[in-house]
Parts: C-alpha cells; sequence; structure tokens
C-alpha cells in the first residue's frame, strides 16, 4: 500500500534580520502564482496545512507559510535568552520582504490572519506595488484590548494553557472538536513569551488608525474576510476599516471565528477559493 | 441552569481531569441572583444559590440574566459564546483574584459552558 504522504515540503532559508543570522522554517506545495501565508500571533505555519493539501488551491498556486522568527520550527536569533521578545512593525514588514526576495517571489500574493491581517493592511499602506493581491483575515486597523497580556507570560501560570485558553473562545462554536483542538494545540507549542510579545504589535506598535486611507487598491487588490463568531477583531473593526479604503472588499464569514483556516478549513473554502480565483482570472 | 453543574461536569469524567488541580469557590452573578460555586479537584462539589450574608470567594463573574441565557445556548449567537466576549462588550463584569480563573481557564471556561449541553435554544 502506498504511504499517505501530504505533498508538503519543508525546508529551512538562511535569511539576515536586523543584521542577525536567522534560519527561517517554511513549507510549500503546489504550482503557480505565490501565495505567501501568514500566522496568528503565537503560532505557525502548520495553521495553513489544509490550503496546502487542496488541489482547487495548489493547481493554481505556489503556497508558503514560514515561521516567524521564536515561532515554531524557526529558531530564535543566537542569545535570545538575554533579551525581551517583540515583534514590531519594522521587523516583521523586513521578515515577510525578506523571505520573499531571498525565494524570488515574484509578485507574491500575501495572506494573512489576526497579526498577519494586520500586517497585510501594512504592506498595502507601504509596499503595495510589490504584491498581486493582498488578502487579510481577521484584519482591522485596530483592536479594542480584552484581556491583560501580563497573563501570558508569568512562573505561575502554565503559558501554553492560558494561551490556548484565551484563544479558545474566538473559534466559532460550529468548528470541529478535531480542527478546534488542533487549532489550540498550536497555541500551547509556543514559546515562553512569545505570544505577549506579538502582541506588541498588535497593540501597541501596528495601530493603523489614520493610515489605511492611504491605501491604494489599484496598485493592489485589497480582500479582508472575518469570521462572525471573532470577537478580537469583529466584522464591524473590518468594516470599519475598510469603508475607509476606496475598492477593499469585505466578506464576514458565517460559522468562521480567529482562526478560519485551522478550525474550520471546509467551511473556509466557501470564502477563500473565490477570492483565489478572482485573483487568478486577473492575471 | 447552574444548579445543574455538579451533575454536568461530575460526569464528565475528562473535564474533571482537567480540572483536577483546581479547588476553589467563585460566584457567578445571573442578574440580582448569586450563586456560589465549589469545587474539589476538578469535580463541582456544591452549587448554592443566594441570597447571601458575608459569602467568600476568589474570583466573580457577574452578567445580566439576558447575557448569560444568550452563553447558554446550545449555539449561542456571535459575541455571546465566550465570557471574555462578554466582557469586551461590556455584558460581563470579572472581579477577584483572577489567579485561580487563568491558571484553569480551558477547564472553568468549559464549566460555565456546560449548561449548553441542556439544549436551550435561541
Amino acid at each position: 500500500m502506498a504511504a499517505a504522504i501530504d505533498p508538503i515540503i519543508g525546508r529551512y532559508v538562511h535569511i539576515a534580520l536586523g543584521g542577525r543570522a536567522h534560519r527561517i522554517y517554511f513549507e510549500e506545495a503546489g504550482k503557480g502564482i505565490p501565495l505567501v501565508c501568514l500566522h496568528t500571533a503565537g503560532a505557525d505555519g502548520r495553521q495553513f496545512r489544509h490550503l496546502m493539501v487542496d488541489r482547487a488551491v495548489t493547481d493554481h498556486y505556489r503556497v508558503l507559510a514560514f515561521d516567524l522568527p521564536w515561532h515554531g520550527k524557526s529558531t530564535p536569533p543566537d542569545g535570545w535568552e538575554r533579551e525581551k521578545y517583540r515583534l514590531t512593525t519594522e521587523t516583521y514588514t523586513e521578515a515577510i520582504r525578506a523571505f520573499s526576495a531571498t525565494l524570488d517571489l515574484e509578485k507574491p500574493v500575501v495572506l494573512g490572519c489576526s497579526i498577519g491581517g494586520r500586517m497585510v493592511l501594512n504592506l498595502a499602506i507601504a509596499h503595495a506595488a510589490e504584491f498581486r493581491a493582498l488578502i487579510g483575515l481577521e484584519a482591522a486597523d485596530f483592536q479594542t484590548p480584552w484581556y491583560d497580556l501580563a497573563w501570558l507570560h508569568r512562573p505561575d501560570v502554565h503559558g501554553g494553557e492560558v494561551c490556548a485558553g484565551l484563544v479558545s473562545g474566538l473559534l466559532a462554536p460550529q468548528s470541529p472538536d478535531v480542527a478546534r483542538w488542533e487549532t489550540l494545540w498550536m497555541y500551547m507549542q509556543g514559546g515562553p513569551g512569545v505570544f505577549k510579545g506579538d502582541l506588541h504589535f498588535y497593540r501597541v506598535d501596528g495601530d493603523l488608525r489614520g493610515k489605511v486611507a492611504a491605501i491604494d487598491t489599484k496598485t493592489c487588490p485589497l480582500y479582508l474576510l472575518t469570521g462572525e463568531y471573532d470577537y478580537s477583531c469583529s466584522p464591524e473593526d473590518t468594516e470599519r476599516t475598510a469603508a475607509q479604503i476606496p475598492g477593499a472588499e469585505v466578506v464576514v464569514m458565517k460559522e468562521l471565528g480567529h482562526f478560519p483556516m485551522s478550525e474550520n478549513p471546509e467551511q473556509f473554502r466557501h470564502y477563500i477559493l473565490p477570492v483565489l480565483e478572482r485573483i487568478r482570472a486577473r492575471g | 441552569m447552574l444548579e445543574k453543574l455538579p451533575e454536568l461536569v461530575n460526569g464528565d469524567p475528562v473535564l474533571v481531569r482537567r480540572g483536577r488541580f483546581l479547588s476553589t469557590r467563585f460566584l457567578v452573578g445571573v442578574g440580582a441572583t448569586e450563586y456560589l460555586v465549589d469545587i474539589r479537584e476538578g469535580r463541582i462539589e456544591r452549587v448554592d444559590r443566594g441570597p447571601f450574608v458575608m459569602p467568600s470567594w476568589r474570583f466573580a463573574l457577574r452578567g445580566s440574566a439576558e447575557a448569560w441565557g444568550k452563553f447558554w445556548q446550545s449555539v449561542p449567537p456571535p459575541g455571546y459564546h465566550d465570557v471574555f466576549a462578554l466582557s469586551k462588550r461590556g455584558l460581563l463584569a470579572i472581579e477577584g483574584d483572577l489567579h485561580p480563573l487563568m491558571a484553569n481557564i480551558l477547564y472553568l471556561k468549559a464549566v460555565l459552558a456546560a449548561p449548553r449541553r441542556l439544549g436551550a435554544k435561541g
């Protein structure tokens, strides 16, 4: 009997970021238009594994997902034990552009979720001409905080359990148990303080209020898809953001929450496939 | 709803195991009605309905009867499906010493949501 092997290839690429050597893990599958996927805060590229085995996607797109430094199988930089991890607009933007340049990706589509969705807006503001299209999942210019970040990294609370426990409510009640618990497992596996460090970008450094109106969707189309059960980035947050961007397209996704690609891949297909089809049709 | 917690939780060995390191007492306010929930090593020892004279508790969650009613529907509507969704919308106050709540958040969220299994419709 043939072995059941996912058609996903994982490798490491060496990239200098901020002048420091990094060994970045990435996975890819498919052929065609490069589609770079950005994982959520405190998680890693495994969130996109279902897209990578979907022939409706991989027949037309080369799907790539890299783990940000400190995440997943990307090791933190040498000397990490002496520093506090913090993601910033600058370091996040550099990582995406350096990854795309190092792999010679020509005008990729970028699809980002949560902090990745916020970053997609930032790419649309600052680097639109480099991309074929941008897709923000659970994206908004700003979201009101809903818990105290101090709980995420302290020795008397298990970091993995509290990170997963906090985000657990962002999934839709309809999401299947298996996919729900796999999504939470990735949160349980994050390094100490990494989720918290990502949220520095989300809450402090990456506030895009007053800036998204500069986005030109004629240079690069922008699609914003948000799950109806996401209360961290609510549909209202996304709609408020899109109202400032002429040409931005918004879809509110039924029976989905903050992690559409991993919490309910079947339901997510109904929303993402038409977007990918339209991007392809534009040529 | 909350009176049913002992049978809903104690009959679920996976949930009891998840809470095995927790023994505490917390208060739930459903409108003007207060409940004290006693947990011992993941099992619900008792649920008392107020009014109380000088109750002691580690943490409290107080919301309107309407907010909890939607939260306990078998499929809650968006914005009513999680305690932090309610608190972000200003529909639930979370007070007191939150350490036992946060250190056992997956377990306690499941305990609080257990009445959804009673099948209430919207």
